[in-house]
């Protein structure tokens, strides 16, 4: 009882602190009444209890374990432009936004703000200019009552970055959003993405997670909402490495309209606890839509995955695709869901989820769910846990191949088909160093 | 080269090599045939350092080690290569990666240095011609989607790159034509010279019409129990192994 108490205390606290600083938060009328509503449904939820069943292999009460603040705009003073230049991706010529502790910077940012193909909004800077678009889609596909981090996060966002692709436009280059966590107190960050890719046009976009000094409690707590318009391609990368200790809650809510292709890549090679949620909804017909994930873990690691995909109209597929490594007392959850409602007739949705257990303490929890409302589908889906293929070890050992590199071997064998499958030459490159490098800790 | 002495070895509590013993001298080759269920894979293994199976008794000695005390890998880096009966597939590591990392941790075992890139592939180039593997080993897979012959084709490149002075070949002849096997003899004949030794494992005297052997020696009931010359493997195939057999019978009735 008094665990309970105690998590209500600070899911309370939190409340009454965003209560108090709402009126002082930036944003045009419109952000400000949608941060109330969602305020509203966060106090009626409060954070996840272990009976909820989306959160049940990941309680957070291991997170909120103190009293936390919005977090503040002060960037650690290390942050300058040659520590950002430092992050980037070798060889990757590319757009960068850097966001820190969930505020666009401007400054560590690298970017052609005026480029009319592409358009960065800053909603603190500019939210007076709000475009229509912006006002259209934000706030409209991440829902606050689905899921209380979506909800909090819209309570306490500071700051939306809004990528606007326009209509036609090839981006020529991949745009990366930093997304830095370096905050000296146990404070809740809370970036918000709005990305809208136009009718036929294309974009790539890196997500990279890092952390930088700091606190061991605070939290970032992320919404990407991302509008796939007729036509249009998004290929999304989420890299979630050189960030020790981060606590991460991702939520990526896309929308596909009819013939569009949506490509996503999930890798957690870092942190201390972490949840990514992506939730995609297939809402015209002919769409493609791909999910890979992968996950390397040690220690004491706990990384959940959490996928839906939700099949409104006919003629769409989907591919799923999530592999895990897990060593030490590391924990993954891999938890996918594919709806397929009545109307979407020729449904190809399949989904994998495969896991290496290279520990006795190592655990894995694999949750596969297929809901199918429609009679003329192809849909599969499974899920296996294994551990290193002995007979395969012995045969490298059997060549002169030391044990350790031989395992190191087999492990980057078992990433290859999430990272072959990387689009971009120079993030497939750093992907597979990364890996390397981790795997031969 | 390779003493072995009274070996007893094992999987579980079932004993399975009853007080093996050879001697192997460099440059020679030594047939073994006998049997199924002789013992002739478990004595591949137990060579190979198979941990499955416990060595109760016995010595082996390789170029003056004590093999058993090795490791695998520090078998196989002393010079140790065994091809195996059935070729593991590993998908996701490629053939080259594969023997590029052999090469390198054999090299740096023996205090060599590494070996150029343009040395590896011409290495690996001459050697895919000796054995006649056509395949492009880059791209693919250690024996991912080989055919059978493609696989004990690509053990003996294996043995090639990796020059070892002892190679045990566990019933390389086992599932391939006899233009496959016409092609692997081939090129275990090119690899013999007077520093490196071969033990043969075999059940058919086929192999050795193509590999010579210096000695055959016929395995049962997990030892030794007849050697002689190569005409030894004709006589057992003309007269199959019960004449082995009854003639045991007959020592052990005598």
């Amino acid at each position: 009882m008094t665990n309970i108490a105690e998590k209500l205390n600070i899911s309370e606290k939190l409340i009454a602190t965003l209560e108090l600083e709402k009126n002082s938060l930036a944003g045009t009328a419109h952000i400000q009444a949608i941060r109330k509503t969602a305020l509203g449904s966060f106090t009626e939820q409060g954070l996840p209890h272990r009976k909820n069943e989306e959160y049940k292999y990941s309680p957070v009460s291991a997170l909120f374990k103190s009293e936390l603040c919005p977090a503040k705009q002060n960037a650690c003073a290390k942050l300058t432009k040659s520590t950002i230049a430092e992050l980037r991706i070798p060889g990757l010529d590319s757009h960068l936004i850097t966001v820190v502790n969930g505020f666009v910077s401007e400054d560590l940012s690298d970017y052609n703000p005026n480029a009319k193909s592409v358009l960065v909004y800053n909603t603190r800077n500019t939210a007076k200019h709000a475009p229509a678009l912006f006002e259209k889609h934000f706030g409209q596909y991440a829902s606050n009552d689905a899921d209380a981090f979506i909800a909090l996060n819209t309570a306490a966002f500071q700051d939306v970055l809004f990528i606007q692709i326009a209509d036609n436009v090839q981006v020529d280059k991949p745009v990366v959003i930093l997304n830095v966590t370096t905050t000296e107190t146990a404070s809740l960050a809370s970036p918000r993405n709005l990305i809208h890719v136009g009718q036929n046009a294309s974009v790539q976009i890196i997500e990279l997670y890092v952390s930088i000094d700091q606190n061991a409690s605070a939290i970032n707590n992320s919404v990407s909402e991302i509008v796939i318009e007729t036509g249009a391609k998004a290929l999304f990368y989420k890299i979630q490495d050189d960030c020790p200790g981060l606590n991460l809650i991702t939520t990526t809510q896309a929308s596909q309209k009819a013939n569009s292709h949506f490509d996503t890549h999930t890798v957690t090679l870092s942190g201390s606890w972490i949840r990514n949620n992506l939730n995609i909804l297939l809402e015209g017909e002919h769409c493609e839509s791909h999910l890979n994930g992968l996950f390397i873990l040690n220690d004491s690691q706990h990384v959940d995955n959490h996928t839906l995909v939700d099949h409104a109209k006919p003629h769409c597929e989907s591919n799923q695709l999530y592999k895990g490594l897990l060593d030490d007392k590391s924990s993954g959850v891999f938890n996918g869901k594919i709806f397929v409602r009545r109307d979407a007739q020729k449904t190809n949705a399949y989904q994998s989820s495969k896991n290496m257990l290279l520990s006795d303490d190592a655990a894995i929890n694999a949750k596969p769910q297929l809901e199918i409302y429609a009679d003329d589908v192809k849909c599969s889906h499974g899920s296996s846990t294994g551990q290193i293929d002995e007979e395969a070890l012995f045969y490298l050992k059997s060549r002169g191949i030391g044990s350790e590199s031989a395992k190191a071997l087999l492990m980057l064998a078992f990433t290859q088909d999430v990272v072959n499958t990387i689009r971009i030459d120079a993030l497939r490159k750093h992907a597979e160093t990364l890996i390397e490098k981790r795997l031969s800790k | 080269m390779l003493s072995i002495k009274n070996l007893k070895a094992g999987i579980a509590d079932k004993e399975i090599l009853k007080g093996f013993n050879l001697e192997v001298k460099a440059g020679e080759v030594h047939a073994i045939m006998g049997p199924n269920g002789s013992g002739k894979s478990t004595l591949a293994s137990v060579l190979a350092g198979r941990e499955d199976y416990a060595v109760t008794e016995g010595a082996v000695q390789f170029n003056g080690k004590d093999l058993l005390d090795l490791s695998p890998e520090d078998r196989a880096r002393e010079g140790l290569f065994l091809a195996f009966q059935y070729p593991v597939e590993i998908p996701g590591v490629s053939n080259i990666n594969f023997l590029k990392t052999a090469i390198a941790e054999i090299r740096k075992y023996r205090g060599l240095p590494p070996m150029e890139a343009k040395d590896f592939l011409k290495l690996v180039k001459e050697k895919q011609a000796l054995v006649e593997l056509q395949v492009t080993l880059a791209n693919r897979s250690v024996n991912e989607g080989f055919s059978g012959g493609e696989k004990k084709r690509n053990e003996i490149f294996q043995m090639a790159v990796l020059e070892p002075c002892l190679a045990i070949l566990d019933e390389t002849d086992s599932g391939l034509d006899i233009d496959a096997l016409r092609i692997v003899a081939n090129g275990v004949n090119k690899l013999r010279s007077e520093n490196r030794s071969f033990v043969v494992i075999t059940h058919y005297q086929r192999l050795l019409e193509y590999i010579v052997p210096d000695f055959v020696h016929v395995m049962y009931d997990g030892k030794i129990v007849k050697s002689g010359p190569k005409e030894l493997a004709l006589e057992l195939e003309a007269k199959g192994y019960d004449w082995i057999k009854k003639e045991l019978g007959d020592v052990i009735e005598a």
